[in-house]
């Protein structure tokens, strides 16, 4: 039937059900879909941390969120536009983030009895007039794929296992998408089990075809491709952006890669794509504990490899005695970092940006390291090719934060000419004459890196404070004071090797907002949204922590006020303050997600009519 | 695109240089108690190395913390001072990410069995070919007195002031049942021997732990002088020998046979046994070895020295490379950007 369009810039769609309902699935389907269609893309998969909680509850839900535009979408989106409700508990848990008018596609077969009561409804809300406020459009999909599939001879489990493919093709057809995308990904995995993959064919055809002749849904809504560049795209994580940053550093240092870690969420996918690169002359060890897992990556840097380990809160907390270890060796060595709410084992599955300090400052004794953070799921992967590149230019350790934000969201990615990628240049040392482990580079302060098999070379490294030049086991303390102040030069002299801030908006004013790592998307959406309204906002973001670009200071002294929102009680903002005496506001969010657009904007015109009264 | 590390890897010698123990001296005093264990086991790593056959350049050792964890400073080879128990992890990382080189490990009875115990089963069970050289002097030296692992129940020590709670573990039973592939233990008034176990354990391919009974003059002397002293020795220790049966005592007139699944002492002069009764050693026997290493704390038996078991099996570090290269022989070499691409890219024209 005739439908009405409706041009749209941007929309967000949640699929959201029970954790074996396949919404991962669904939703990375719809992802991949539209950004084949060149629509700008942000994911989020929001999922409990049992693996397979009880069935119908409400901590058992699990979702999978889809942002997409014509402009650049940031983030997975703050309001849900259209809700997939494939029981109760997914509809109470998800209300809350649906817009008003907005729609829900409800699964009444999950609003029986039984799931009422586990998502603790007295009454349906699809029957107590509870939904008014929404758009709801509510079938028995169940019941549908029984009847669509009767004569394919599957069982009924196998038959009912379909139900988030109708709900697919029905979102495919509000959405205006073609099918084939998804049809091509089916014929790949079901390939082998023809009967199998016809019924998921037909059970997604049909959603769409039903939303399509259906009367009660008129509407369809379109979304322009976006003006992106020219080129190979694909989706990518975070964690994945972290692992192909490492394999293509290593590529670009001509070295080969060694990664020691230990399982930990939300980090554990860097050492499952690594696992898997064995093509790539990837060496991996899953070590015995978080412990080994960076001792080991530390003896293989000694012994000449790209070393790295990856973690995530409580692991880098155990890493910590080695870091020191690390610094002192000065070896280079990778520490990825991906944060999770804590303290302790806190919220595993929840991002959060509270490792600053232990990044910055959780160390025994004066040990500086570089600290850099990611901005995007994207932006991982440069980040992590340029901690290598410090790493290995500087000899020392670099730690790399990301969160579980970013880790696990994906966006689309332009993918890079790997020969575009610069050189990364080491030199290991060869010449016997006048050769000291703790010679250092003039410009650098980067100390010898001499390997064992190089003959003529043998020397002995360890923690214990070594005398300038020679390496030797030293006591002195004058030397030790030098050693010191050598290290902390050595890491601070890398602001003169890292981009300045620049300035997203006017370069000076009232209102500066500074950020690091993810918290990124949702400022960009706000000043979006903001300079729509008129108002004029500037945005610092910051990759790099320690050392801070060197302009920073000076491009904050331009703004009247400063307003640092982070997802913890005020780490960066203490770190400016101490480093730069500025007064800075800050605004804390540390709920286990990430802020809104919508969040940062109410705060930004808040503090802006502060000023006008 | 070769990398540096690669060549060194397959860099091929033709003439390996004439060492003498000498040249793996470091130019360094050596800073042990006057005494200390330590020098016989120092002493017989420098004579064995010139005898390996590998170029000084490619040897590494790598250690802890404690006493016995300075031994690298004092090798004039690659060498690497580690932090508390972790020598185990960083050599494995080192011996993986470079498996032309010859690993070695010094380390203490703390170092290894208590903070490093974790290190130390899973570097037995992965077989990561590393030679471990166990200072056992049942006592923390560097910290000045404390009890470890293995010191003897009731033993009054700085921190066990009332006597030690603790039971010990024993050694060569925990790394067996880890699955070390190579264990031996040796002490330190017997030079010979020695030698002859880091040669062995320098030989083997896989992990090879020797554990060294290493007297602590200032805090623990004679804690091992039963199996040491010339009056005792003999009746309280045995000597393993691969095909011989298990014989020992000063007059060579004990020997040991089992007793259903106990090992018992028997007396050769009893006009009852013979030497047809007795446990003949096999290294390759994994179930012996277990006897014979439980053994060291049965009352009433010897303790054994020498190689308990030496059994081969792959190697973590080289099964690593083993599934490189059959990687890149199914796949073919790698190609980068088609990595970088992944599987569902799409084009914008």
């Amino acid at each position: 039937m005739e439908k009405q369009i409706i041009e749209l810039e941007a929309a967000t769609i949640r699929f959201a059900g029970d954790s074996g309902d396949g919404m991962q699935l669904t939703g990375t389907q719809f992802s991949d879909t539209s950004a084949g269609l060149g629509n700008e893309v942000n994911t989020f998969p929001d999922y409990p941390s049992e693996i397979r909680a009880p069935e119908g509850t409400l901590y058992g839900v699990s979702a999978y969120q889809v942002h997409f535009g014509n402009r650049k979408t940031n983030t997975p989106g703050d309001e849900i536009d259209v809700l997939v409700a494939m029981n109760a508990s997914s509809l109470k848990v998800n209300l809350k983030h649906v817009r008003k008018n907005g729609i829900i596609i409800a699964n009444k077969a999950g609003f029986k009895d039984k799931n009422l009561k586990l998502a603790k409804y007295e009454v349906s809300p699809l029957e107590d007039g509870s939904l008014q406020n929404y758009q709801v459009f509510a079938y028995d999909i169940n019941e549908m794929v029984r009847n669509i599939l009767q004569d394919s001879g599957l069982s009924t489990k196998d038959v009912d296992r379909t139900k988030n493919l109708f709900a697919l093709g029905l979102a495919y057809c509000l959405f205006d998408r073609p099918l084939a995308a998804t049809e091509k990904w089916l014929t790949k995995k079901f390939g082998k089990k023809p009967e199998i993959l016809e019924a998921n064919l037909k059970v997604l055809r049909e959603g769409f075809n039903f939303a399509s002749e259906n009367q009660d849904m008129i509407v369809r809504y379109h979304i322009k491709p976006a003006n992106l560049e020219k080129g190979t795209y694909r989706n990518i994580t975070g964690n994945e952006a972290v692992a192909l940053g490492l394999v293509t550093a290593a590529n670009r240092a001509n070295m080969p890669l060694f990664l020691g870690s230990y399982p930990i969420t939300p980090a554990t996918e860097i050492l499952h794509h690594i696992s898997g690169y064995k093509q790539y002359g990837v060496k991996h060890m899953q070590m015995e504990d978080e412990i080994g897992g960076i001792t080991s990556a530390i003896g293989a840097a000694y012994g000449g490899a790209l070393a790295v380990t990856t973690t995530s809160g409580p692991g880098l907390s155990l890493k910590v005695e080695a870091m020191g270890l690390a610094v002192i060796l000065e070896l280079p060595l990778v520490i990825v970092d991906v944060q999770r709410a804590g303290p302790s084992t806190g919220l595993p599955t929840k991002p959060e940006q509270s490792d600053l300090y232990i990044a910055m400052w959780g160390r025994h004794g004066e040990a500086p390291m570089p600290v850099l953070a990611a901005t995007s799921s994207t932006n991982c992967f440069e980040m992590t090719v340029e901690a290598v590149r410090l790493a290995l230019k500087y000899m020392t350790p670099v730690i790399l934060l990301t969160d579980g934000y970013l880790a696990q969201g994906s966006e689309a990615w332009k993918v890079p000419d790997v020969n575009t990628i610069p050189e990364i240049k080491v030199n290991f040392a060869t010449n016997p004459e006048g050769f000291a482990p703790y010679n250092r580079d003039p410009e650098t302060q980067a100390r010898m890196w001499a390997i064992p098999g190089t003959p003529g070379l043998e020397h002995r490294i360890g923690g214990l404070e070594k005398e300038n030049g020679s390496g030797l086991v030293s006591h002195d303390p004058m030397n030790h004071q030098r050693m010191c102040e050598i290290r902390e030069a050595k890491v601070a002299n890398i602001a003169n090797d890292i981009p300045p801030v620049t300035v997203d908006g006017p370069e000076s004013g009232d209102l500066l907002v500074v950020s690091w790592g993810s918290t990124h998307g949702a400022i960009k959406n706000a000043l979006y949204s903001l300079r729509q309204k008129g108002h004029e906002v500037s945005h610092v973001s910051l990759n790099y922590i320690n050392p801070l670009p060197r302009n920073l200071e000076e491009v904050m002294r331009r703004f009247k006020r400063i307003l640092v929102p982070e997802m913890n009680l005020g780490q960066l903002k203490t770190l400016l303050q101490a480093k730069y005496l500025i007064p800075i506001i800050g605004y804390h969010k540390i709920q286990g997600n990430t802020f809104t657009s919508k969040e940062i904007e109410y705060k930004i015109e808040q503090l802006l009519s502060e000023k006008e009264n | 695109m070769t990398t540096y590390v690669d060549q060194l890897i397959n860099k091929e010698y033709i003439d390996i240089p004439k060492y003498s123990p000498k040249d793996f001296k470091a130019d360094i005093d050596v800073r042990w108690c006057a005494g200390c264990g330590g020098f016989s086991i120092l002493a017989q790593v420098q004579r064995i190395m010139p005898d390996l056959g590998v170029p000084k350049e490619k040897i590494s050792f790598v250690s802890g913390i404690g006493c016995s964890s300075r031994f690298p400073y004092y090798m004039n080879v690659y060498g690497f001072h580690g932090i508390h128990g972790r020598a185990l992890a960083i050599a494995s990382g080192l011996k993986v990410a470079r498996p032309d080189l010859s690993v070695w490990v010094a380390t203490g009875d703390g170092d290894c069995m208590s903070i490093g115990g974790n290190h130390l089963i899973h570097t037995c069970r992965r077989n990561v070919d590393i030679n471990v050289i166990m200072f056992n002097n049942e006592i923390y030296s560097l910290t000045k007195g404390q009890a470890s692992p293995l010191s003897k129940v009731g033993q009054k020590t700085k921190s066990s002031p009332l006597g030690l709670l603790d039971d010990p573990f024993n050694p060569t039973s925990l790394v067996l049942g880890s699955g070390a592939s190579f264990v031996a233990r040796g002490y330190d008034k017997d030079p010979g021997q020695l030698k002859y176990l880091f040669e062995r354990a320098a030989k083997h391919k896989g992990f090879a732990f020797v554990e060294v009974y290493t007297n602590c003059v200032i805090f623990n002397d004679g804690a091992f002088e039963e199996y040491t002293r010339r009056e005792t020795k003999f009746e309280s220790t045995i000597m393993l020998e691969h095909g011989k049966p298990l014989i020992f005592g000063e007059k060579h007139n004990k020997g040991i046979k089992m007793d259903g699944y106990r090992p018992v002492v028997v007396d050769l002069d009893d006009g009852i046994h013979s030497v047809n009764d007795l446990i003949v050693h096999n290294e390759q026997d994994s179930t012996l070895a277990l006897i014979l290493s439980d053994m060291s704390f049965m009352e009433g038996l010897p303790r054994p020295m020498g190689v308990i078991q030496a059994i081969e099996r792959p190697t973590y570090d080289e099964k690593v490379t083993w599934q490189i290269e059959h990687e890149i022989e199914v796949k073919g070499q790698p190609d980068i950007q088609k990595l970088l691409k992944g599987s569902d890219s799409w084009e914008i024209n």
